[in-house]
């Protein structure tokens, strides 16, 4: 039998027969597991940026723990890699990348934009990550300085943008609304 | 957990993907050059072993930053490339 050309249904319940049986996995877990994954989208993390914006004290904590920090906006991070934020600052711009294959935040952010696993975007972002800022419309104030984040190993990363001028009194529902996947990944800014 | 923030480091210049399969987590455009590191990042079962379901040591993991131009002959100076290398690949100068 060759793997590749199996029936992707019939294989699925094949394996989730085999988890059962052997006590590895229970049908409640990969349930939950399964509407975790599907709950799992940019919203998530615009959610997590929009309350440091207005709590320096979950700021804090974001900086700190990722992972402390998404779960306490309930978002399920059990058995997840661990969850690191850094943070746009007026001197720094921080671009998150990986090189190797396609590591991405997936418990705050979802799924990733196609171009995050091109081949273009990651050998791009390493050596040029000015021309591709500049290819994503996002100019950067002179003096500001690049970090581009390698995201090669054991941690997933997302960037804590600035948030925007023009949005003072804004209520933390109207701020993580102009959160975009980009702003957390680091290729556009928020703005209004 | 060897290294300690601020530590001038070099990524080793090692090619094990030519000795025969491997999995590795040290992207090769690093290999050789030198960084300085930023944060430790805890310690993780070594991946290169994971990989094979071989029996994994806990390694030492660190954020290391290194100069765009000490990467590439058209990098900046002073925007840099952070990246996430276990202990294991990182020498002294």
């Amino acid at each position: 039998m060759n793997i590749v050309e199996t029936d992707g249904e019939a294989l699925l319940v094949a394996m989730r027969k085999l988890l059962a049986r052997k006590n590895l996995v229970t049908a409640a877990e990969l349930a939950e597991r399964t509407a975790a994954t599907d709950k799992a989208s940019p919203g998530q993390g615009a959610r997590m940026v929009a309350r440091a914006w207005t709590e320096p004290e979950y700021r804090a904590l974001m900086l700190e723990d990722g992972t402390k920090a998404a779960e306490a906006m309930n978002i399920p991070m059990r058995g997840m890699p661990p969850l690191g934020v850094l943070e746009n600052t007026d001197a720094v711009h921080n671009l998150i990348v990986c090189t190797l294959c396609s590591c991405y935040p997936r418990a705050v952010l979802g799924y990733p934009p196609f171009w995050y696993k091109s081949a273009a975007y990651r050998a791009r972002a390493v050596r040029d990550p000015r021309g591709l800022l500049a290819e994503f419309r996002t100019t950067l104030p002179d003096g500001v300085r690049i970090h581009v984040v390698d995201s090669t190993a054991d941690y997933r990363w997302m960037v804590l943008p600035k948030r925007p001028i023009g949005t003072d009194g804004w209520s933390v529902e109207q701020l993580a609304a102009i959160v975009r996947e980009g702003d957390m990944v680091g290729v556009t800014v928020p703005s209004v | 957990m060897n290294f300690s923030p601020g530590d001038r480091v070099i990524v080793k210049d090692d090619w094990p993907e030519t000795r025969g399969p491997v999995h590795i987590r040290t992207p090769h455009y690093l290999r050789g050059h030198a960084g300085r590191v930023l944060r430790y990042l805890g310690d993780h079962p070594n991946p290169e072993d994971l990989a094979f379901a071989r029996p994994a040591a806990q390694r030492s993991l660190y954020h290391v930053s290194f100069p765009m131009n000490e990467l590439w002959p058209e990098g900046r100076e002073d925007d840099e490339v952070v990246v996430e290398i276990y202990e294991h690949w990182l020498e002294q100068p």
